[in-house]
């Protein structure tokens, strides 16, 4: 369909939710609003393959999500240097303990695999039915809640079984994450 | 900090949640965390980069909002690099 007013309202009001998907996805505020960037540009160019009524934030996640797939794998690398560098930083921190649970969330959500992450953050954050987040991700409905389930399992063994002196990935930690 | 919820907790070998699913205040616990870090973005609005680009794509080209690959509409170098 044609971008009407009220087309361009709508993109817009879902920038900050885009945003907070980006940045829970990516973990890093600049590339997130790097990605909102061309999600909007590509929005805005493709349009006219917008299936008037359907669901725009699903139509906006998908591609959101479909670019940061393929920048992901691009600095997949770079990715892993990062999980290193994250581990330093939670040892600088001082004891202040909201701010520190924050970061240990982070780090662990960001130690799940791909697929884990983005189901559960569409449906455990974004609000997105399970239907809604598997046409996001392009997969069968049993199939986002089975890593929705896996994602939670292993955030609760990263963060709750093991004591929290030493969040580093131990033996536990590494059986549980598995495959990364 | 975190043990002092009557969670199981094992030391080695297989985490606590393979059998009798997830320990429910543990699971509320993550929701309650991944949501207020979720809810703290959502929060800061719309910045203006974005009130910014769409509006100059609207005025550049009423009606049709196309990204030309000559990049005249000047969003490509918009704070990057």
């Amino acid at each position: 369909m044609p971008l009407t007013d009220s087309l361009r309202d709508e993109i817009l009001a879902s920038v900050p939710n885009l945003r907070a998907f980006a940045i829970s996805l990516s973990g890093n505020g600049d590339r997130a609003d790097d990605l909102v960037q061309e999600t909007l540009l590509r929005a805005l160019a493709n349009i006219d393959s917008f299936q008037p009524g359907s669901n725009l934030p699903a139509w906006l996640f998908t591609i959101l999500r479909n670019l940061f797939r393929s920048d992901y794998r691009k600095r997949r690398r770079e990715v892993e240097d990062s999980d290193g560098n994250y581990a330093k930083t939670l040892k600088s921190q001082p004891s202040q303990n909201a701010h520190l649970e924050f970061e240990e969330f982070r780090a662990a959500l960001d130690k799940l695999p791909q697929d884990q992450r983005e189901a559960l953050i569409l449906v455990g954050a974004s609000g997105f039915s399970y239907e809604d987040a598997a046409k996001i991700c392009g997969c069968a409905v049993g199939t986002i809640k089975s890593r929705v389930n896996r994602a939670r399992s292993k955030l609760s063994a990263l963060l709750y079984v093991e004591g929290t002196e030493d969040f580093g990935p131990d033996d536990t930690v590494r059986a549980v994450i598995g495959n990364r | 900090m975190f043990c002092n919820s009557g969670a199981t907790v094992m030391k080695d070998s297989k985490p606590p949640l393979a059998k009798g699913g997830l320990n429910a205040e543990i699971q509320s616990r993550i929701g309650h965390q991944l949501r207020a870090m979720y809810d703290d973005v959502v929060r800061q609005g719309i910045p203006d980069r974005f009130a910014e680009l769409i509006r100059k794509l609207d005025a550049s080209e009423p009606g049709t909002p196309q990204v030309t690959p000559r990049g005249d509409l000047d969003v490509k170098n918009d704070g990057r690099d």
